[in-house]
């Protein structure tokens, strides 16, 4: 057993050093370039591959700045903390991040702060003492409201009982619209809604949470999922318990992947900021700050061909409203993001 | 008639036996952890050679911060696995743990008694592990998988979407400080357990116990071992290093949520059974383990500094565990096809 596990071993031993040596070339960096590292939440989801897009955009404008994009498999606070920790390894010039956990990243982020880094937050926030300033994709109230509001388009006269949908019951923003979206809520005395339940971005898990609310609450007339992962979700279980028609899902997603929802009626409208702005209003942003201007209350700086953005008493800025799509325009902008 | 050596044979010589069939140099050097070891190094050049970054102490130091606590937890585990049994439920005690101490730290209490609710609860944790297996029987993987989700779902309950964050300035030493230079805290104390659990496991009875249970539990029965008493300190111990780990990775966070340490008992597992644990028990050594803590350390904040997508890098571990847990099948199997040939 001995000989044979040597044996394993050594072919372990030469894959691991082929690979390293595989990446070895890629590596090297070029000189006087500003390195700004753009984290995602998690990889591998539709949003921040298009802000990603964005940022490339406002590098290749820029002209000398490298963008890194990298993120953890899954939504953890753990898992973006190790990614920050070897992004200060690798000395970057800036880290513009959207937080799993607006609390548990503060101290590495103040470390790398400590280091020299310009640390911003874009979409999901940091607490202020853990970045210099945070980019909102768009006021709290207006996506709450536009929430609200496509909730209430998708019921022939306004009325009726809803669900909300969400991602992970610790997710910053998710949290915060919803608390925006029941802030409004009085304005349309149509709309009930009866539950909440959480998918945690997951398709499956959001898929079988759907069934469960489906079945649990027969009389829901729209499900209200402010997530890109769980809308997906929402609208195919709809389609599959063959409710299209008496059941309609709204809530912010993405273009490319609620084309076919639009299409098959289980989705009327839903609503998003362009990630492909967002990516590149926080590039612009960062770069704005490693370049020497200063992130503090009033301050106007610029997002490149988005104009200005002003920073709040909290140093955040708004950058646009949410932008809503159906099926006049989502095929458009399906080939986007 | 008296049995004879045959005529004209001469005195059989008196027969030779060694102490050892071969000497403990070639013995290490074929061992599973020299060539673990091999693998630390390799992957340390290689890192070395990959990224401008990696050859800085304080870069390496920071490296330290992301599998400390989940390798001192896998020095307990490494215990319970050799014992035949798996706890699944540590990423829950974690859990559990820091959000006792969160509301310990809302109520006012200082760092010392935090670090004490902290073990404690741990500890508590881990004894109900045990009563589970030992008194009631269940196998351990549905037990921990069991309260894998109770621990965690205690804690969900206790904060829902809520943050606990008062902890005193000073709680932070345990997750954030320097024992000595580039040395952290939380890395003093890795290499000071793991020398604890070394010793525990290969010069005394109580590891020879362990080892023994693994190995056939009923015949360590028969052989007077108390195997029930044995297996429940084994997850109190689980339970302790969990409770400890809760509260380094509290202190370097500075916060609890619920969702605190998600999915580290896979994380733990695998180092365990990488450093050559057998996982029906029975097997395996310290030393392994630890190096087996140090590869998947230097893997992940290598092909990190790299860039390397987290998706990429988690096939890549997954591939390396693969490896090497089934290689040795198919060679094995390929070796005896050509000798039965």
């Amino acid at each position: 057993m001995t000989r044979l596990r040597t044996l394993a071993l050594s072919a372990a031993l030469a894959g691991t050093t082929a690979l390293a040596g595989a990446f070895a070339g890629a590596s090297a960096a070029r000189a006087a370039e500003v390195k700004i590292a753009l984290v995602a939440k998690s990889l591998g989801n539709g949003f921040f591959e298009a802000a990603d897009k964005g940022a490339e955009e406002a590098a290749k404008q820029i002209g000398d700045v490298k963008i890194v994009y990298t993120g953890p498999t899954t939504t953890t606070a753990e898992g973006q903390i190790e990614v920050v920790n070897s992004l200060i390894s690798q000395k970057v010039d800036a880290i513009a991040i959207s937080a799993n956990d607006k609390d548990a990243l503060v101290p590495v982020l103040k470390r790398a702060m400590a280091r020299g880094i310009k640390v911003v937050s874009w979409d999901s926030a940091v607490s202020s003492e853990g970045r210099m300033a945070h980019l909102n994709p768009s006021s709290n109230a207006l996506i709450g409201n536009m929430l609200d509001k496509l909730a209430a388009d998708a019921l022939p006269d306004g009325k009726g009982k809803i669900a909300i949908l969400s991602a992970t019951a610790t997710s910053t923003n998710q949290n915060t619209w919803i608390a925006e979206m029941k802030k409004g809520l009085p304005k349309y005395p149509g709309l009930d809604l009866v539950a909440t339940v959480y998918g945690d971005d997951l398709s499956d898990k959001s898929y079988r949470e759907t069934q469960g609310l489906l079945q649990t609450h027969p009389d829901v007339k729209v499900i209200v999922a402010p997530t890109s992962v769980g809308i997906v979700a929402a609208a195919q279980a709809v389609k599959d318990a063959g409710k299209v028609g008496q059941v309609f899902v709204t809530g912010l997603g993405l273009p490319s992947e609620m084309a076919g929802a639009v299409h098959s009626g289980a989705t009327k409208s839903f609503a998003i900021w362009n990630p492909i702005d967002l990516g590149y209003s926080a590039t612009y942003l960062a770069y704005d700050l490693v370049k020497g201007e200063k992130a503090a209350p009033g301050a106007e700086l610029s997002l490149g061909r988005m104009g200005k953005v002003k920073l709040d008493d909290g140093d955040e800025g708004a950058m646009a409203d949410p932008f809503v799509y159906d099926s006049s325009n989502v095929d458009k902008f399906a080939k986007v993001f | 008639m008296t049995l004879q050596a045959a005529p004209g044979s001469a005195v059989p010589a008196p027969r030779i036996l060694p102490d050892r069939l071969v000497s403990p140099l070639r013995r290490f050097a074929t061992s599973w952890e020299a060539l673990l070891l091999a693998v630390a190094a390799a992957v340390f050049v290689a890192n070395a050679l990959a990224s401008p970054y990696f050859l800085d102490v304080w870069n390496l130091s920071d490296a330290t911060f992301n599998f400390t606590e989940k390798s001192i937890v896998a020095l307990a585990m490494a215990f319970v696995i050799m014992a035949g049994e798996i706890d699944l439920s540590v990423g829950g005690i974690v859990a559990l743990c820091s959000t006792a101490m969160g509301e310990a730290a809302a109520a006012g209490l200082g760092t010392p008694g935090l670090v004490a609710v902290g073990l404690g609860v741990g500890a508590a944790c881990g004894l109900f592990n045990g009563l589970l297996v030992a008194r009631l029987g269940l196998p351990s993987i549905m037990a921990t998988i069991g309260t894998m989700s109770l621990y965690r779902g205690l804690s969900y309950l206790a904060l829902g979407d809520g943050v606990l964050k008062g902890y005193p300035a000073d709680f932070a030493w345990f997750g954030q400080g320097y024992a000595w230079g580039p040395l952290s805290v939380e890395f003093a104390c890795f290499l000071a357990l793991s020398a604890v659990a070394g010793v525990a496991l290969h010069r005394t009875v109580f590891g020879r116990a362990v080892r023994a249970i693994g190995s056939n539990a009923f015949a360590a029965l028969f052989s007077g071992l108390r195997v029930g008493r044995i297996r429940v300190v084994l997850f109190v111990l689980t339970g302790l290093a969990s409770g400890l780990a809760a509260v380094m990775l509290t202190g370097r966070l500075g916060s609890t949520r619920p969702s605190i340490a998600l999915g580290w008992e896979l994380d733990v597992v695998t180092i365990v059974v990488l450093g050559g644990v057998s996982i029906q028990g029975g097997s395996g050594t310290m030393p392994g383990v630890v190096i087996a803590a140090f590869v998947m350390g230097l893997v992940t904040y290598g092909l990190g500094l790299l860039n390397v997508p987290g998706i990429v890098m988690s096939i890549v571990v997954g591939a390396m565990l693969i490896g090497t847990i089934a290689l040795p099948i198919l060679v094995g199997r390929a070796l005896r096809r050509r000798r039965t040939a």
